[in-house]
């Protein structure tokens, strides 16, 4: 028999036309992650962010039911007035229905109200501020994987409990800094301790710390508080490392990441107590999640946001096979709604509770360092020291002033 | 205990001292910046890339080839010189006749090529460099712990400065290089090769970023932004010492250290500022700069 090309062609064609059609006729639902992928927090948020995101897509399957996912990327320069421009056209233009990550402070905050404004759904993982749950809250968000009050009770207290109760803080000058400076003078003055000062640094843009490590250790205090994140914070600890202020004074570096601990290197980062709600070596589950990802970003292991990032996007799927992908696109109170009703479940953070004010509540660690002997392997940084359970960790609803329907 | 507007002097010795180190910085950039403006007539914004470049290249010697701080203070600028060199000769150098403008959006483009492709291989928390151990110590000099290492940095931004001020006014190497900048035809009917010349120039102001680059990397950690947190405030250096003035460069330098440096013991939030502030005013009252020459 002679079959022509063109009839070939014809019979492929129709064979997989009703396949086409079937997945053209999913709802597709569209995540837009956001984050640092050029300045001080890449590595912090970046594009391991976005590979964790892709692998809970890739591990929940959505097309399985009934629904498709996408995911686009921005690079919001940690700068408030450029993360909104590409909010609004995300949700305007693009059809973004999710918002995912957006570390920086002042850029989450300003990404509140456009999200509430749009009616979409936000899942920060990345930025620290409480504020988010506290007095600018919204019924459009979820504060996923940490924030200030929590870092300020874990770090601050165990640092205060151990003796340091005389602080002086370096604080990044903007919204995240303020938040965590204040959450953690308050801890240490409801513990019988004092703060004898502050220096506000400029942000982004400062390097040298050593005039304002100068300053510390001029105050007398007992504990230098670094109010600070990223490059920022590896900048002061290498720096007082260098001016031996790590021996006069016990530094407590109140937002640092197993990634900043990887920059630092652990001769010099050995022995510092910081506070994450996921370590990769925790126990058979963290491991085997970070097994699943490592080889899609191996110079940057997942740190708590990373794995928020993973978490977040799970639960949200997980939601949007219950509700509907239909009504998850119509109204993003409604997702946030159904995520609040359900327990959170994943390998990254065992079982947590979304609390009323869109807070997330999962346990918190204190580690400490390792000494570089100890450390057995790549990425081996972390000693458990204490967990505070997931009710005890994070502000109690009632100190929050969340006032969730303003009009 | 005496004080100065509240603060104990002793304190501000130390914040003066910090504030000189940093200026070494500026000092070294900034000069790099005034001899390749001075002699090319070009606005190098790839000065604060190379920097860094010279900081990453140090790192690679280090891991790569196991070559350890000192060779590495003499083969990065050389290499970096070299990288340098080629750019001048195959991109610069088709751009001297036209305006400034363009010559200053090609640096300004090669900066992001470079900075991009650091980021892209190493990320941007950065690599942690040691300092050489006969540097690591410190000394009580009465009012402060002086690490060793920041001492270096003073007094190899001293000398480094000095020796280009002297081969560049004082040799005849020098004089050959000034004139051919004032009348490039004449010099070349006298046998230079000015074409040649000028590529060296700017492959030794390029070295210049570069040695400042490997004597920061022990002090910032060894990462993509290095050259940018620095670069915005060199140019303003550069601006308030008066273009393409070489001895103006390097004291205002060391000035706008010290300045920043005072800045931040008093008024800590505008220490980023301050160095703009003084631009304006030096801009209204002195529009060539402190040190310019009439033009």
């Amino acid at each position: 028999m002679k079959l022509a090309r063109r009839t070939l062609l014809g019979t492929a064609a129709a064979t997989t036309l009703p396949l086409v059609r079937a997945h053209a006729q999913m709802p597709t639902l569209k995540i837009g992650v956001m984050n640092d992928m050029s300045g001080i927090y890449q590595n912090t948020t970046g594009m391991t962010s976005v590979i964790c995101a892709k692998q809970a897509i890739e591990e929940f399957n959505p097309t399985a039911k009934g629904f498709n996912v996408e995911v686009i990327t921005a690079d919001h320069q940690n700068k408030p007035d450029l993360a909104v421009s590409i909010g609004r056209q995300w949700f305007d233009r693009d059809g973004v229905d999710m918002l995912l990550d957006v570390p920086t402070s002042s850029a989450a905050l300003a990404l509140q109200d456009v999200v509430r404004e749009k009616n979409k759904v936000y899942l920060n993982s990345g930025a620290a501020t409480a504020a988010l749950t506290g007095d600018k809250c919204s019924p459009n968000l979820v504060h996923w994987t940490y924030d200030t009050y929590m870092l300020a009770k874990s770090t601050g207290g165990a640092m205060v409990k151990a003796g340091g109760d005389s602080w002086f803080f370096i604080t990044a000058d903007y919204a995240f800094g303020h938040a965590l400076e204040n959450d953690t003078s308050n801890f240490v003055k409801k513990q019988g301790g004092k703060v004898m000062g502050a220096v506000r640094t400029p942000f982004p843009g400062t390097t040298d710390f050593s005039s304002f490590l100068l300053q510390a250790q001029a105050s007398g205090a007992k504990v230098l508080g670094l109010a600070n994140a990223g490059g920022d914070t590896v900048n002061s600890i290498k720096q007082a490392a260098e001016f031996g202020i790590n021996q006069k004074m016990k530094v407590a570096s109140l937002l640092m990441f197993v990634t900043d601990v990887h920059a630092l290197g652990l001769p010099v980062a050995q022995g510092l107590n910081l506070s994450e709600t996921f370590y990769w070596d925790l126990n058979d589950k963290t491991r085997a999640f970070t097994n699943r990802v490592k080889a899609k970003t191996p110079n940057n292991w997942p740190n708590m946001i990373h794995a928020g990032c993973y978490s977040a996007t799970l639960h949200y799927l997980k939601a949007i096979a219950e509700m509907g992908a239909a009504k998850a696109k119509e109204d993003g109170r409604a997702v946030i709604a159904r995520m609040k009703a359900m327990p959170t479940e994943d390998d990254c953070f065992g079982k947590g509770t979304i609390r009323e004010d869109g807070r997330r509540l999962v346990p918190a660690y204190l580690f400490e360092v390792k000494k570089p002997a100890e450390s057995k392997g790549p990425w081996d940084y972390y000693k458990l020291v204490q967990t505070t359970a997931a009710e005890e960790a994070f502000r109690p609803l009632a100190e929050g002033n969340c006032v969730m329907n303003r009009s | 205990m005496t004080t100065i507007f509240g603060v104990p002097t002793l304190q501000l010795y130390s914040q003066l001292l910090l504030g000189l180190i940093n200026g070494a910085f500026y000092a070294m950039l900034s000069l790099g910046l005034a001899v390749i403006f001075g002699m090319l007539n070009i606005v190098n914004f790839a000065h604060g890339a190379l920097f860094t470049m010279g900081a990453f290249v140090a790192w690679m010697l280090l891991n790569y080839a196991g070559i350890g701080y000192f060779p590495a203070l003499i083969l990065s600028p050389i290499i970096v010189g070299l990288f340098g060199m080629a750019m001048e000769k195959t991109i610069i150098s088709r751009l001297y006749k036209l305006d400034h403008l363009y010559g200053l959006l090609l640096t300004f483009g090669v900066a992001l090529v470079i900075e991009g492709l650091f980021r892209n291989i190493y990320g941007s928390s950065g690599m942690p460099y040691g300092r050489p151990d006969m540097l690591s110590g410190t000394s009580n000099i009465g009012f402060m712990f002086l690490p060793h290492y920041r001492g270096w940095v003073v007094v190899a931004a001293v000398v480094i400065c000095g020796a280009t001020w002297a081969i560049i006014e004082k040799t005849s190497l020098g004089a050959t290089l000034r004139a051919a900048t004032e009348r490039a035809e004449l010099v070349q009917a006298f046998g230079v090769n000015v074409p040649r010349l000028i590529t060296l120039t700017y492959g030794g102001g390029v070295a210049l970023a570069a040695f400042a680059g490997v004597l920061a990397a022990p002090i910032y950690s060894v990462n993509p932004n290095m050259g940018t947190n620095f670069i915005n405030t060199v140019f303003a250096v550069v601006v308030i010492g008066g273009m393409g003035s070489i001895m103006g460069s390097v004291i205002t330098g060391f000035g706008l250290g010290i300045i920043q440096g005072l800045t931040k013991v008093f008024w800590s939030e505008a220490s980023e500022t301050v160095i703009f502030f003084v631009m304006v005013i030096v801009l209204l009252t002195r529009p060539r700069g402190l040190f310019g020459k009439a033009g």
